[in-house]
């Protein structure tokens, strides 16, 4: 199953003390930041975990996959993640059994 | 100017004094704590073949690169580089929005202040 919010607020109250609430609304929080960093223009980087980079897209050609029609994908800002060294390593030891969830 | 913030960066240590703030009941070292665990636990998952989601934010999965021949740089000999897995971020629909609405409006915003300037040309 996913990590989610729940499973990461919950041993937050069991490991830290944190009472329900808080541990809460501190992981919401956290997210929140990222989120407010990455809208005023600003990457985010999580040493050992990794970078969120932004990149602006230029204007440029497309087609509607379905009716073949061309359609000029608008020019964007969209928000990427690099990996960091650490990450990396940790997720490449990864052996891929079948129980994984891993894949595309 | 605002437009030459470009390669500024937040990292972990400013995040955590971001929240610090705004939760002043907790202890500083309670909110490092907690981020840094928040963080430990994305690795964990995902080094055990967990998916992360997070509605309105993202989710990170694995990505599956299969073996291949690449080559020592120093010597040019080819080596066997195995199969292994590389962790993948999908934003999510609110994130993508919000980034990119702010940049539209910066960008309108400049736009305007350009034809304002040729104007008094």
């Amino acid at each position: 199953m996913a990590l989610t919010k729940a499973e990461m607020a919950e041993v937050l109250f069991l490991e830290l003390g944190l009472n329900k609430r808080e541990a809460k609304e501190l992981v919401d929080q956290f997210f929140e930041e990222i989120r407010c960093a990455l809208e005023q223009g600003d990457n985010v980087k999580l040493s050992g975990f990794g970078n969120f980079v932004l990149r602006d897209k230029n204007e440029r050609p497309g087609r509607n996959p379905k009716t073949g029609e061309e359609i000029p994908i608008s020019a964007r800002r969209v928000v990427t993640f690099r990996p960091g060294q650490k990450l990396k390593a940790r997720v490449e030891a990864y052996a891929g059994s079948e129980s994984g969830t891993a894949g595309d | 100017m605002s437009e030459l913030r470009q390669d500024h960066a937040v990292t972990k240590s400013e995040l955590i004094d971001n929240i610090a703030r705004k939760q002043p009941q907790l202890a500083y070292k309670d909110v490092e704590l907690a981020v840094k665990t928040i963080i430990e636990q994305m690795t964990q998952a995902l080094a055990s073949g967990r998916r992360i989601e997070i509605r309105g934010f993202g989710s990170f999965s694995l990505h599956f690169r299969p073996a291949r021949m690449g080559r020592n740089p120093k010597t040019g000999e080819p080596v066997p580089l195995p199969a292994k897995y590389v962790p993948h971020f999908k934003p999510g629909k609110e994130l993508r929005r919000r980034v990119d609405e702010a940049w539209q409006k910066e960008r309108a915003a400049r736009e305007e202040r350009g034809t304002a300037r040729a104007s008094l040309d």
